[in-house]
């Protein structure tokens, strides 16, 4: 059988992190009361008209220059049309033609294996980046025959980052996705929590043999996390293989995730292929974005966006804060990874390293192999340890000191785990688990091990 | 008789409390009780104009008024959002909508102390030359009912309905020109897309002005071609306009397609001066249709200037011709997407019919919406359908280039104000006016007015003389970009000229005393 070469492309919603909506005053917030933050516009009412969030546009170039992508400093927005009921206006406004930002890259890294040790970079081009509007929750009570329409999310801004077609499996997607997530989050420009709904990933596949052009393509939906991302992705492969080898076809539809099936399944709605037909939207200007260089010069600052000052104030991202790790204290890059994979766990282990004389390569080792661990068997984030960084530097130097065992100090922090206050000393001698350093006393014990076991001795004397 | 050109200010007569700002708001009301047959508002809010006189009546005893336009009467197109008081847009869909909020335009008018009478009646949606396509029935001009037509027109004999031979106001605006023509208001908010201001305020004998787009917040205006609508100014003469003028325009943050520059308000120039002046007689707009009449009054009006010392010179717009096209495209385009929030979920009307989201949706538009606006909308979805939108949308968009370009060009070439008619005829009776379809007297009625439109420019009219028939007939200035204080001091000064008379309407004689010649006199300012 010719080998397949799966293809798979990525288009990821990110809800801005912002205080208002795109166009309008209302508030940005989860889980508030159905229709508490709905203004005029939001609604639709006749006669509004949108007004463009400034800080929506700061947060869509930081994540295009993040991305590595080109600015575009004159970007337009459009009117795309379509029924449904959460979507209060008809039409929902993005950036069709000329979108905020294109041409940029993303790079992630993979475990080969799935060993941690063998870690590979890889590269996925993101196609664009635009801005275009959320929007509401429609909720379908088929008991009662009504559809129940939230619009609190109506109108809230969102950037749609594409990723060309770059990626060949499951775990590529999971990883660049990933990526992309702690991006946003380092940048503050989108929280992007799936469960939240801060990030939505639909995936686009499609299959072809080498050296053939690319296959039909299936857009996947309805994924609510990353490893379902994953698995969604490998499912749609699959399913697309087994299809064409036994002689069908492959239709160019929109499929959902079923999460509990583990499979994808046609989406009824989507029949027949909709004509959105894209309009500029007319109350909105082009969008115009400066740079140090075309700044005018009196100009209210408040009305302009510049560029180059944005890029002066990025913070460092992940692979740069990685790299940071890995040089400043010698750790090893899968390890950074997997510092910056779970929020708040580097800034953790730095602030041990800080204060006890281990090494950081013997730190790393607690961290990730017993913090973390514990971590995920309680299902706690860093920040809920019972166990601050302060009590296990202390630990570390009780052993560091030889105070104790290493045996030991896993006693000792199980039963800090528990959260009851006791400093790491304190369970150390509670417990009496001190390493004993007098060279008479350990004699004293071993003699009357010795002396307690007469035959098995004679038998070792023996030979 | 001519129009008594006093100086008089109803403003000056509050302040000085010849009259005060109940007295004058009861005497509106009570005319446009006695003006019902026109059918020029659709509703009027007594209680809160009362309330408003009242404050006003304060004001001016503390005296301390907020301007030249507390305590005036005013109306508003019923397109316009007014809180608390019924906006319909003259259609099923909005009947009973009460919105939540004023448009930009309303706000101003009410925090300078104007005392809102009510919301007039236009064609559903602003779609329509002649304010005949609402639900709430045709808008009758007050001229129908003058002396100076009753005069001009053929006796009927008995048999047939003396009422059947009244004329329509034109449109859309045609209750707010109604409104001011007849006296039951000192100004109104109309809006202009196609002509929709111009139009009825020639057919009605009363100033109508378009700003520049960009000048005036278009929040709150309910729209029909977004990038052509403007908020429309009618008086009863060139002064007033520069006053509401003054207190409507600048930016407001709400409207991003509204200029950022500061907006200083003028007065015009007490006695005008047009001898330094480039006029431009644009031959395109001697139109197929145009009546002689009116070109004889275009072509004296021409001369006017010329004997006033202004340059006069013919100039060309050769693309005007295709203005009509491609406003067809771009407006029924607009149409379509600015309709799709119409689906009686959120607000308006909302349809019986609940067997799914899409069933309820369609009934819900066929019932809201008039074959007018249920026309264009398909139209308009046609036109941007991914294989259209090249040849249909784009195109006109290339063509309304053009069209601005042909102004740009003639105004490059230092001309400074186009003298145009503003209608081919004045104006028809209704029952000849609805033999032909909404669309194909669209397509007459705004030849003139339209390119205007298309191009974001201010323009003007101004009545002029009476036809034949006794009937208005004004005419129409084109000015530059932002060049408001020009162009309304050039038509100042032919207003002066003209000395349009007054109307002389059954309705409104017989009121003597003081109070009632403050309604009838030209001005407020």
């Amino acid at each position: 059988l010719a080998p397949w070469v799966p293809v798979v492309g990525l288009e990821i919603h990110a809800q801005i992190s912002s205080n208002s909506k795109l166009f309008s005053g209302s508030q940005v917030q989860f889980a508030a009361p159905p229709n508490s933050l709905v203004s005029f516009f939001d609604a639709s009412l006749p006669g509004t008209l949108p007004v463009l969030n400034r800080r929506c546009v700061e947060a869509a170039v930081m994540t295009g220059l993040a991305l590595n992508c080109s600015i575009n400093k004159k970007s337009l927005f459009d009117r795309k049309h379509y029924f449904y009921a959460d979507l209060p206006a008809g039409y929902q406004i993005t950036q069709q033609r000329v979108p905020i930002a294109v041409n940029g890259s993303l790079s992630y890294s993979l475990c080969i294996d799935n060993k941690m040790s063998q870690m590979v970079t890889k590269t996925v081009r993101i196609k664009q980046i635009q801005l275009e509007q959320d929007s509401g929750k429609s909720l379908h009570d088929d008991t009662r025959s009504q559809t129940l329409v939230d619009l609190n999310r109506a109108g809230v801004g969102l950037m749609e980052v594409v990723m060309e077609p770059d990626m060949c499996c499951g775990e590529e997607a999971a990883a660049a996705v990933r990526e992309l997530q702690l991006i946003l989050q380092t940048l503050g420009s989108s929280q992007a929590v799936m469960a939240e709904g801060q990030l939505r990933v639909d995936a686009n596949v499609s299959v072809h043999h080498p050296g053939e052009p690319y296959g039909v393509r299936t857009e996947v939906k309805n994924i609510n996390s990353i490893r379902f991302l994953a698995k969604a992705v490998d499912y749609e492969i699959q399913r697309q293989i087994e299809e064409l080898e036994n002689g069908g076809t492959i239709l160019n539809e929109t499929r959902a995730f079923d999460s509990k099936l583990g499979c994808t399944i046609p989406m009824r709605d989507k029949e027949g292929k909709q004509d959105y037909r894209f309009m500029p939207e007319p109350n909105l200007p082009p969008l115009i974005l400066y740079d140090a260089k075309s700044l005018p010069a009196n100009v209210n600052h408040q009305q302009v966006v510049n560029i180059d000052w944005i890029h002066e104030r990025l913070p460092d991202l992940p692979s740069v804060k990685r790299a940071k790790l890995v040089e400043q204290y010698g750790i090893l890059p899968e390890h950074s990874f997997a510092l910056l994979n779970e929020d708040g766990l580097s800034e953790y282990f730095e602030n041990v390293v800080k204060q006890t004389q281990m090494k950081p390569k013997k730190v790393i080792g607690w961290i990730l192999n017993v913090l973390l661990s514990y971590l995920k068997q309680h299902s706690l984030t860093v920040k809920e340890s019972p166990v601050s960084c302060f009590l296990l530097a202390d630990l570390l130097n009780l052993l560091e000191k030889k105070e104790i065992s290493s045996t030991a100090a896993r006693q000792v922090f199980a039963e800090l785990w528990k959260g009851e206050g006791k400093t790491p000393l304190e369970i150390v001698k509670q417990k009496k688990l001190e390493l004993i350093q007098d060279q008479k006393e350990l004699e004293q014990i071993c003699q009357a091990v010795i002396d307690g076991q007469e035959s098995e001795v004679i038998m070792i004397v023996l030979g | 008789p001519e129009r008594r050109n006093w100086p008089f200010q109803v403003s000056a007569a509050l302040k000085e409390r010849h009259v005060t700002p109940t007295e004058l708001c009861q005497r509106c009301l009570a005319l446009i009780k006695s003006t019902k047959f026109l059918n020029a508002y659709i509703t009027v809010a007594e209680e809160t104009a009362l309330k408003q006189a009242e404050e006003s009546e304060k004001r001016y005893k503390r005296g301390q008024p907020l301007g030249v336009l507390d305590g005036i009467p005013v109306a508003v197109k019923d397109n316009f959002n007014t809180a608390g008081i019924e906006t319909t847009c003259a259609s099923n869909m909005l009947k009973g909508y009460i919105s939540p909020y004023n448009a930009t335009v309303v706000q101003k008018l009410l925090d300078q102390g104007a005392v809102l009478l009510g919301k007039t009646n236009l064609d559903e949606f602003a779609m329509g030359s002649g304010s005949t396509d609402g639900v709430f029935g045709p808008v009758r001009n007050p001229w129908s009912y003058s002396r100076q037509y009753k005069e001009k027109s053929v006796p009927k004999s008995d048999s047939e309905d003396e009422e059947s031979d009244w004329v329509i106001t034109g449109g859309s605006s045609g209750g707010s020109a109604a409104a001011v023509s007849s006296f039951t208001c000192f100004a109104a908010l109309g809006s202009d897309t196609g002509g929709s201001t111009r139009n009825p305020a020639a057919h009605c004998g009363v100033v109508g002005l378009k700003p520049t787009y960009g000048l005036i917040s278009r929040h709150g205006l309910i729209p029909l071609v977004n990038s052509m609508d403007v908020p429309g100014i009618l008086t009863r003469c060139v002064d007033d306009a520069a006053v509401v003028l003054g207190s409507l325009a600048g930016h407001d943050p709400k409207d991003s397609t509204t200029i950022q520059d500061n907006f200083k308000p003028f007065e015009l120039p007490s006695l005008p001066d047009v001898s330094k002046l480039s006029i431009g007689i644009p031959k395109e707009y001697h139109a197929p249709g145009l009546s002689s009449e009116i070109l004889a009054l275009w072509s004296k009006a021409a001369d006017l200037f010329k004997n006033a010392g202004a340059k006069v010179t013919e100039v060309s717009l050769p693309h005007t011709r295709y203005s009509i096209v491609c406003y067809h495209v771009l407006c029924t385009a607009e149409v379509a997407s600015n309709m799709a929030r119409f689906d009686g979920l959120e607000y308006g009307h909302r349809s019986d019919m609940n067997k799914s989201t899409e069933s309820m949706y369609a009934a819900t538009r066929r019932e809201g919406f008039n074959d007018v606006v249920r026309g264009r909308i398909l139209s308009g979805n046609y036109f941007l359908l991914k294989q259209n939108y090249e040849n249909y949308f784009v195109k006109a968009q290339k063509v309304r280039r053009l069209i601005a370009n042909d102004f740009l060009k003639v105004f490059g070439s230092g001309v400074d104000i186009l003298l145009t008619p503003t209608t081919l005829t004045d104006a028809v009776p209704y029952m000849e006016f609805i033999k032909e379809d909404n669309r194909t007297r669209s397509a007459q009625d705004d030849i003139l007015t339209q390119a205007a439109n298309m191009a974001g420019l201010p323009a003007i009219n101004v009545p002029t003389a009476l036809s034949q028939r006794g009937l208005p007939v004004g005419l129409q200035f084109i000015g530059r970009s932002f060049q408001e204080k020009q162009l309304l001091t050039v038509a100042k000064w032919f207003e002066k000229q003209v000395k349009f008379p007054m109307i002389q309407l059954e309705e409104v004689k017989g009121h003597n005393d003081n109070v009632f010649q403050h309604q009838k006199s030209a001005s407020f300012s």
